[in-house]
């Protein structure tokens, strides 16, 4: 940890107070903090604040910024407690920040073990907190808590072995008394886990693998002995629905990628939404995107919980944009299928039936010579937070549109640590932001905010955008929306039709998530663009 | 290039013509003998050992065919070029591998030379192409041409100009919600604005929201050299772009 002040950290320790569980779980009544990684745990990425509106969005201005000491992506979303921002500075440095200046009064510096390998940036997406008590999880695989107040580390637990292939990049989340994760190595022949940890003590409380061993229900769905290296990681936040005390988590792509036919079968739970007992881990029940999924489409979006009337009567929904293209509608007590239909272009499937499979296109398999499919493999969407405005009672999906890639499949032999993908995939648009802007082409595809009515599953307006966007969303009771794009703008919509009300250009490429929070009642939003934090608020 | 350098081409070439020729055979062998006896030290061009350029004849303690073959045979005393066991007839291959190595150097120098002048004279290429600080800005500068692009590619682009447009080298027509049309060489652009360089050079940055039409243009604005350059003027000027590898 660096001390900055002293009299800092004093100041921060007075300020801040204890977080419980009730108060996360009640997050929608202190709209002033941001409690968990989406602002709640129904996931909605929604803020009830509403100073911020749409006749003066346009007085914005920015009121601090705090720079990263590193140039990897910042993918974290902050959480705001009573006037202080804590945020992960990448890989795995956690900044505690007063939020109304961008002051900083603690650095607390992991160093990842050399092991680490996660595939696809060293980034994390932000933190939990429980008490006065901060989670991270590292990409060298471990869960380490924090004191709030002094960024000193209290427990330290391994999670699994970095140098198979094992990362986490997520934000935790609190459930009750434990800090669930899951982890990340898809890429890798990992076999993937969500997990439960004593909040006080780093003990595991229970283990739910994404691939069921031997002898358990689901095995079957993988030939041979593919199971056992077979991916379905976990690499984003999953959603808690009190009632039911069911928590729900997206499970990443089966494993080798692209290559299929040495693990015949749907590959359960690959590609799924579990509901799980938050107390025990036990599976209650599944609903599976992609069946043997041969297009990397991870099933990682942020389950998004939400309330609503449903043909006549009311329902517990899920709203799942997924990467594999398909909006869902699901029933999240009994995970019913209830709705799915396409929200950008698709050529895998030709459409689901009646209980949400999809009805594959026929020849659309990764084949030696490559076969163009849409989405390509970032998919529809990725990992980039969707919103859902109870107030608008609409759902917006960040999105990627006309967007493909040659499929190629080739023989790929599990070694440990290693990248196992099974082929590739080259997309002339490149997967993290890198050519020039004169060499985009609009047939390559286009980043678009798609506003959906999950009660038709129909597109309501949306906003397209040049660029492909790696940026989260976040509505406000004002009816805003604000994200971002790879080109840096930060954008403000009218969440009702779409309506740019207000742009500014951060510099450098949007690949968080916004949120708000406010401190003494004025209202302040906050995103991460390049390496760096910004935070604004009306002039 | 220079003055200076084309003085000293004229006077190189006119040492190598004082040289003797050398059998195809020979140069193959010699090629054979540098790599394994010489490479290692002087580097594939020659030019690794400070002070020597031994493909572009540049020796310090030597000047015929002879005082070379002595050189590699014998070595230089107090300094790190040892003596070899090659046989004279193979050191002589060696020269001979030197020396042509060095005849083509000055035959691609003159050929770059002839290039040069057609781009900055008979072409007009500058009119629109800026090579190292000098020349046009509405079309794409060509001080790294050569790094990025295969010679073949360039004479292409020089004879058919719209056989292919690389992305970056596009350009856009704009016309304006007031009937104002723009057209330009593509800088850059997003979703809220576009920049582009108009014919006359100048940097133009449009609003998208203030535009009726948006397009790019389906011809290049370079005009074909096609029957225009006599077939070694083209091979010149390929040869001169070829070279421009950047500042």
């Amino acid at each position: 940890m660096t001390r900055i002040a002293f009299a800092l950290v004093i100041a921060a320790s007075a300020a801040s107070a204890q977080v419980s569980f009730d108060r996360i779980l009640h997050a929608g009544q202190e709209p002033q903090n941001w409690l968990s990684y989406s602002g709640g745990v129904e996931s909605q990425r929604y803020s009830a604040l509403n100073e911020i509106k749409s006749g003066n969005v346009k007085d914005l201005e920015l009121k601090w910024v705090f720079q990263a000491r590193s140039t990897e992506k910042f993918e974290a979303t902050a959480l705001v407690v009573d006037g202080i921002l804590y945020t992960v500075q990448a890989p795995n440095d956690v900044v505690a920040i007063d939020a109304t200046t961008g002051r900083v009064f603690w650095i607390y510096s992991y160093v990842p073990s050399t092991e680490a390998r996660p595939c696809c940036g060293r980034v994390n997406r932000g933190l939990a907190i429980l008490g006065n008590t901060l989670f991270m999880a590292t990409i060298d695989a471990h869960l380490i808590a924090l004191d709030a107040k002094t960024g000193q580390a209290i427990w330290d637990t391994e999670i699994a072995k970095p140098e198979a292939g094992y990362a986490m990049t997520l934000a935790p989340l609190v459930v009750k008394d434990k800090v669930i994760i899951g982890t990340a190595g898809g890429e890798y022949g990992i076999r993937g886990f969500i997990a439960a940890y004593d909040a006080q003590t780093g003990k595991e409380a229970w283990r739910f693998y994404t691939i069921p061993g031997p002898g358990e229900p689901g095995n079957q769905t993988w030939a041979g002995d593919s199971w056992k290296h077979g991916g379905a990681s976990v690499w984003m936040t999953g959603s808690y629905d009190p009632d039911l005390n069911l928590t729900y988590w997206g499970i990443g792509n089966p494993g080798p990628d692209w290559n299929g036919d040495n693990r015949a079968g749907d590959n359960l739970y690959s590609d799924c939404v579990v509901a799980l007992d938050a107390d025990t881990g036990k599976l209650k029940w599944y609903f599976q995107f992609t069946p043997h999924d041969e297009f990397d489409y991870d099933a990682v979006q942020v389950p998004v919980l939400a309330q609503m009337d449903w043909q006549g009567r009311q329902r517990k929904v899920m709203l799942w944009g997924n990467r594999n293209g398909f909006f869902y509608v699901l029933d999240r007590t009994s995970g019913q299928f209830l709705q799915g239909k396409p929200f950008t272009k698709v050529n895998w499937a030709t459409g689901l039936d009646e209980r949400g499979r999809p009805m594959r296109a026929p020849g659309m398999t990764p084949s030696q010579e490559g076969t163009r499919i849409y989405p390509g493999p970032v998919g529809g969407t990725n990992w980039y937070s969707p919103s859902y405005s109870p107030h608008t009672g609409l759902f917006y999906i960040p999105t990627w549109d006309g967007y493909s890639a040659p499929y190629v499949k080739r023989k790929d032999e599990y070694k440990e640590g290693q990248l196992y993908f099974g082929g590739n995939a080259n997309s002339p648009v490149p997967a993290l932001r890198g050519l020039q802007f004169n060499n985009r082409n609009e047939e390559d595809g286009f980043g678009v905010i798609r506003a959906m009515d999950p009660k038709s599953g129909e597109k309501k307006w949306e906003f397209k955008m040049t660029e492909m966007t790696d940026s989260g969303i976040l509505t406000t009771a004002s009816d805003l929306l604000f994200t971002g794009n790879r080109e840096g703008y930060f954008l403000a919509l009218d969440a009702r039709d779409g309506t740019l009300l207000w742009k500014v250009l951060l510099g450098s490429h949007v690949s968080s998530g916004p949120m708000s929070y406010s401190v003494g009642g004025k209202q302040y939003v906050t995103v991460a663009a390049g390496s760096s934090l910004f935070a604004f608020a009306l002039r | 290039m220079g003055m200076l350098r084309f003085v000293l081409f004229a006077v190189f070439v006119g040492a190598l013509c004082a040289q003797q020729s050398y059998r195809p055979d020979d140069v193959k062998a010699g090629s054979e003998l540098y790599a394994t006896n010489c490479m290692n030290c002087h580097g594939p061009d020659g030019e690794a050992v400070s002070g020597a350029d031994l493909m572009l004849g540049k020796f310090r303690r030597a000047a015929s065919d002879g005082e070379l073959v002595g050189i590699i045979t014998g070595g230089i005393p107090a300094t790190a070029m040892p003596p070899s066991s090659l046989s004279a007839t193979q050191a002589r291959t060696i020269v001979a591998y030197l020396r042509s190595r060095a005849a083509s150097a000055v035959a691609d120098a003159a050929s770059l030379a002839r290039g040069r002048s057609v781009f900055e004279g008979k072409g007009g290429c500058l009119g629109c192409h800026r090579v190292r600080g000098t020349g046009g800005l509405t079309g794409p500068d060509l001080t790294s041409i050569g790094s990025f692009r295969k010679p073949a590619d360039v004479e292409r682009s020089i004879v058919d100009p719209n056989a292919e447009i690389l992305d970056e080298n596009r350009t856009l027509r704009a016309v304006t919600k007031d009937g104002a049309t723009i057209t330009g060489r593509l800088l850059s652009y997003d979703t809220f604005g576009v920049q582009l360089v108009d014919p006359k050079g100048r940097l133009v940055s449009l609003d998208r929201s203030n535009l009726r039409e948006l397009a790019f243009a389906k011809q290049s604005p370079m005009p074909s050299y096609r029957g225009k350059l006599a077939s070694m003027e083209l091979a010149d000027l390929v040869a001169y772009l070829a070279s421009l590898k950047g500042i």
